[in-house]
């Protein structure tokens, strides 16, 4: 698995391709199609990070010291959005999630969705696979 | 009016600006109106003449600004038809009017109490109730809506009973558009000695609201909804009502004398409005009413009246497009969802193509949860919107779906 920034570097060299926004949202939401879906004994009200808009849930379990990452949403571009989040986080050291920036996702033309006012977007998921991320790191020590 | 539209739009140097790349459709008013260059004068002009604080200072300064202060509230007094000036509360907005009352009435309300509260209201109506009857032991009792987003009146008239002291209910649906019938809910209430608040903040900058015609015992509506400011709005209380009702803060301004022994309280409005007033606010409040009566209240209506109807023709004639909240009467408000599409996916793209709309639960979980859905996307015209803007807002939901499908 290459690590963080290399697979940020990958989706921002991809992401370069794309002409407009048109591009770039259609890609989201076929990102959004394809991401690894939460099982649904994990889709339950405590793990929906809360928020005023669309429902997300992400899951977390350990493999071989690595964090495997599933999420679900009601929102297909929220969906997106996670799945482009479990590519980079999703099988790496939750030491290396916990101090991974997140810088790419300005380079790709997202940073709307780093407003606080979407409640429930990018800020809370990062939010929530950092603190799964120190939750598995404590187990690991 | 439709040929005055152009030179209106003028008016409002924001529209004039693009979002990601378009020209801004802004169909978002139920949530903020947008405001007037002679409103944001008035603003600036109060800053740049005659800042100072008022009720207090001797000098010309305080003076001008009191003057000015106390104008706006008279305006606010003859738009609505206030029988009193001194009935005319500035607050800070619709939500902070609300709280005034509930706090008051946490001294007059017993355990054997009743409260209603029609099932369309802003969580804004419904919270400080909640919390009012937590702490007095009173009943909030809920009137119900039907599937057309009207209220179920026949279930209004059997939950009114001589327990019953306060009804609340929204003059327009935030959520859906619908225009209560008001004169009927206040006289059956004042059938059995209740007292009705009326939460105008949807309905104000649509329909002329006569509060002393209406029989209204108390009032809230907030200035950002009608071409003003944030931050500044309107409490109306009957006198005899106000007078009896324990204030909301202490402080300055509220106090007739002060000794540590005891402190009496100053008379109406200033008995429920603690501390430096949003001075500018309230002024600009006054001008947003001004520049409204000058376009006419009534043409308003009638032409946004025209472009809901157009909006709704044209919105129906996409495919799985479903529109909730249908009542006969409805200010300019369109909730609506398209197949399987969740609004924030739709409320995203629609922001790309720069046409503005609010999408959620639009601060009314009770209607979402009546419809069992997640929430709408829902777009609310105004005076300044064009049918052009109709038009974009219909081929941007038309290419969302494309995406979205």
């Amino acid at each position: 698995m290459a690590d963080i920034q290399t697979i940020q570097n990958e989706i921002v060299e991809e992401f370069s391709f794309f002409e407009d926004w048109m591009q770039r949202y259609e890609h989201m939401i076929e990102l959004g199609k394809s991401l690894p879906l939460i099982h649904s004994e994990f889709k339950t009200e405590e793990n929906i990070i809360k928020g005023c808009q669309s429902k997300v849930w992400i899951h977390a379990e350990l493999d071989q010291e690595q964090l495997v990452f599933t999420a679900d949403s009601d929102a297909i571009i929220t969906k997106g959005i996670i799945a482009l989040l479990i590519r980079v986080f999703s099988h790496q050291p939750p030491a290396a999630i916990m101090e991974a920036d997140t810088g790419f996702i300005d380079k790709i033309g997202l940073k709307e969705h780093l407003s606080p006012t979407r409640a429930n977007g990018l800020l809370s998921m990062i939010k929530q696979m950092k603190m799964y991320a120190i939750a598995f790191q404590t187990q690991l020590n | 009016m439709k040929d005055r539209v152009i030179d209106i739009r003028n008016d409002f140097p924001i529209l004039n600006r693009e979002v990601n790349g378009n020209p801004l459709v802004y169909l978002d008013n139920a949530a903020t109106s947008q405001t007037p260059q002679a409103v944001i004068d008035v603003i600036s002009d109060y800053y740049s003449r005659y800042n100072a604080n008022i009720h207090r200072g001797v000098h010309a300064l305080s003076q001008e600004a009191t003057d000015a202060y106390e104008k706006a509230r008279h305006t606010l007094q003859i738009h609505f038809n206030a029988a009193h000036a001194q009935e005319v509360i500035f607050t800070s907005g619709t939500t902070h009017s609300i709280n005034i009352i509930a706090s008051g009435y946490a001294e007059l309300l017993n355990p054997d109490d009743e409260l209603l509260i029609s099932a369309l209201e802003h969580h804004s109506n419904i919270v400080p109730w909640q919390m009012l009857c937590e702490k007095t032991g009173a009943q909030l009792k809920v009137i119900p809506m039907l599937s057309d987003g009207t209220l179920d009146l026949e279930a209004y008239s059997n939950l009114l009973s001589n327990r019953t002291q306060l009804v609340f209910v929204n003059h327009v649906s935030n959520a859906l558009g619908t225009v209560n019938p008001l004169k009927l809910i206040i006289e059956k209430a004042h059938e059995v000695d209740a007292k009705v608040l009326v939460d105008g903040a949807q309905a104000a900058p649509h329909i002329i609201t006569d509060l002393q015609a209406l029989d209204i015992d108390y009032y809230v509506t907030s200035a950002h909804k009608l071409c003003g400011p944030t931050g500044v709005g309107m409490l109306y209380g009957k006198s005899e009502l106000l007078n009896v009702l324990p204030p909301y803060q202490g402080g300055g301004e509220m106090i007739a004398t002060v000794t540590f022994e005891k402190t009496t309280y100053a008379d109406l409005p200033h008995k429920f409005e603690a501390g430096t007033p949003n001075i500018a606010g309230g002024i600009a409040f006054g001008s947003a009413l001004d520049y409204m009566n000058s376009i006419g209240l009534n043409a308003i209506a009638a032409y946004e009246q025209e472009l809901l109807t157009y909006a709704t023709e044209q919105l129906k004639a996409i495919e799985g497009l479903r529109i909730y909240g249908e009542a006969s009467e409805k200010t300019a408000v369109i909730s609506f969802l398209v197949g399987d599409i969740h609004p924030y996916d739709m409320g995203s793209l629609l922001d790309k193509m720069g046409i503005a709309v609010r999408t959620g639960h639009h601060c009314a979980q009770p209607i979402m949860d009546f419809f069992q859905i997640p929430g709408t996307i829902r777009a609310s015209f105004s005076f300044y919107n064009t049918f052009e803007e109709v038009d974009r807002l219909v081929a941007g939901v038309k290419k969302a779906k494309m995406m979205l499908e």
